[in-house]
């Protein structure tokens, strides 16, 4: 029987995931859900502001301890950054190397031309670009302060107020939160099913859970540039 | 009923081509989408021009050969074949835009017609089961239970028309890939290949030029056969279970 002769050659796991287009969404799938995780804690730790400087300055000083004293000063902010820019590089490069396949596959497109697909899926690409400049310009203005004119280092609360008080602060920032919260919505309903666990009856609640989280997270950021301009953070 | 259509016409796989218009009369709203191309088709013979080629062939929408983007939708608005699709859908004096499947794994040969045969070789990589010859086996011997049987049956309805590939925007191929996958993979009689089924036939997938999938739903709102998108969610978690255990190996 052919069936019992036939050797199974195959390469390595890693060739299989990263040569497959299943797999490397599965990369972008895993990837995006660490990056999910890790906003979720972030937008804790804005909270704080509603609190006070003190409050959220002391925050932002314990982030450089935490962990300690198993942890020495500043290792659990660089584990984080590490395990961040190797989501943010294997998410991006993944995306970038699907858009080209997928953009090959459909060289031609229909005269007759007509919407499709919802908002949010429509604009993964592009909202994606939005968020990876967003990246770098908020790293830029509030962790190493190269573009805050008067950034205050170790003053994160006063840094806070001083960006949100520019209206080119206040439009880059609610512009890419916006686009972070469509992104959500189709991204976190899609990674479940790319990792193989939305089905049919699932389906409602994966959906309503991807909704809640990308409401939930966008109104959690963009409230602090609103509390600055309101003066409720001051 | 009288009808403008814009038809894509184009020699041969090489030559470039451009939507032609055509006026055809004396359309009944009973007759199929087809019907009213033949009339079209007629009317071009007598007029010493070439006729429009396209795929068809049982006209009973189960075979799969019929494909053509209709105002944009693969197999015209309504949920069926091209074939089964009828004038009555159309309004007397409508314009209608009628393409081929446009998707880079499909290339156009002439006119509407595409090459599909890239789909069947994504079936020889792993759309079959291997069975021992001689005697047919004892019925009762492979019991299925109901459940999978009914899920089989389900995807086993797809016909291969490419419908989710023409409709998807990144002219993937997932839902017809994932249809053949989770109609074999269910069963006893295909276990023995469950593995190397859906790693092979995902691999042919992706050799053939198809695109990605991103969770548009396209394919299953344009699939004449109602394939829903949680296949898709099925089949990667099958290509993900097999992937790590031929990595265990």
């Amino acid at each position: 029987m052919a069936l019992a002769t036939r050797t199974d050659r195959r390469p390595s796991i890693t060739r299989t995931f990263w040569g497959s287009t299943v797999g490397k969404k599965t990369v972008m799938a895993a990837t995006g859900l660490v990056m999910i995780a890790y906003l979720a804690v972030h937008a804790l730790g804005n909270a704080k502001i509603y609190f006070g400087a003190g409050d959220f300055n002391d925050y932002g000083h314990w982030l450089r301890v935490m962990g300690a004293p198993v942890l020495h000063r500043e290792w659990g902010l660089w584990i984080a950054r590490v395990v961040l820019s190797a989501s943010v590089i294997l998410h991006g490069v993944s995306a970038y190397q699907l858009s080209r396949r997928d953009i090959k596959a459909r060289s031609t497109q229909y005269v007759h031309k007509r919407p499709r697909a919802s908002y949010a899926t429509r604009t993964m690409r592009w909202g994606g670009i939005i968020l990876g400049l967003f990246i770098v310009w908020h790293i830029l203005d509030l962790t190493t302060g190269t573009v805050h004119p008067g950034f205050q280092e170790g003053h994160p609360y006063q840094n806070v107020v001083d960006t949100f008080s520019t209206w080119y602060g206040n439009v880059i920032y609610i512009v890419a939160m916006l686009a972070l919260g469509m992104h959500i919505r189709h991204g976190f309903w899609s990674a479940a099913q790319t990792l193989g666990v939305g089905n049919a009856t699932r389906d409602r609640v994966l959906k309503t859970v991807a909704n809640v989280l990308a409401l939930l997270l966008t109104a959690t950021f963009i409230s602090v540039p609103v509390g600055v301009m309101t003066g409720v953070v001051s | 009923m009288k009808l403008t259509l814009r038809v894509w016409r184009q020699k041969n796989a090489d030559a470039p081509g451009a939507m032609a218009t055509y006026e055809v009369d004396g359309i009944s709203q009973d007759m199929s989408f087809l019907e009213m191309l033949d009339t079209l088709n007629e009317k071009l013979i007598v007029e010493g021009d070439e006729p429009v080629a396209f795929d068809h062939d049982c006209r009973e929408g189960i075979c799969g050969a019929c494909s053509l983007v209709i105002n944009g939708d693969p197999h015209g608005p309504e949920r069926t074949t091209t074939c089964q699709l009828h004038m009555r859908t159309f309004e007397d004096g409508d314009t209608i835009d009628i393409e081929p499947w446009r998707a880079t794994a499909f290339p156009v040969i002439r006119d509407l017609v595409v090459d599909r045969s890239a789909f069947d070789r994504i079936i020889q990589s792993g759309g079959y089961v291997s069975a021992p010859t001689g005697s047919a086996p004892e019925a009762h011997a492979t019991p299925v239970p109901k459940a999978d049987a009914d899920y089989a049956f389900e995807h086993a309805e797809c016909i291969g028309c490419g419908a989710c590939v023409a409709a998807c925007p990144n002219g993937s191929a997932m839902l017809f890939t994932s249809a053949k996958i989770n109609h074999l993979n269910v069963l006893p009689q295909g276990a023995p290949e469950r593995e190397s089924r859906v790693l092979d036939m995902v691999a042919t997938m992706d050799e053939e030029g198809f695109g990605g999938c991103t969770l548009t739903g396209e394919c299953a709102t344009a699939c004449p056969k109602g394939i829903p998108l949680p296949s898709i969610a099925a089949m990667n978690k099958e290509w993900l279970r097999a992937a790590r255990r031929a990595g265990r190996r």
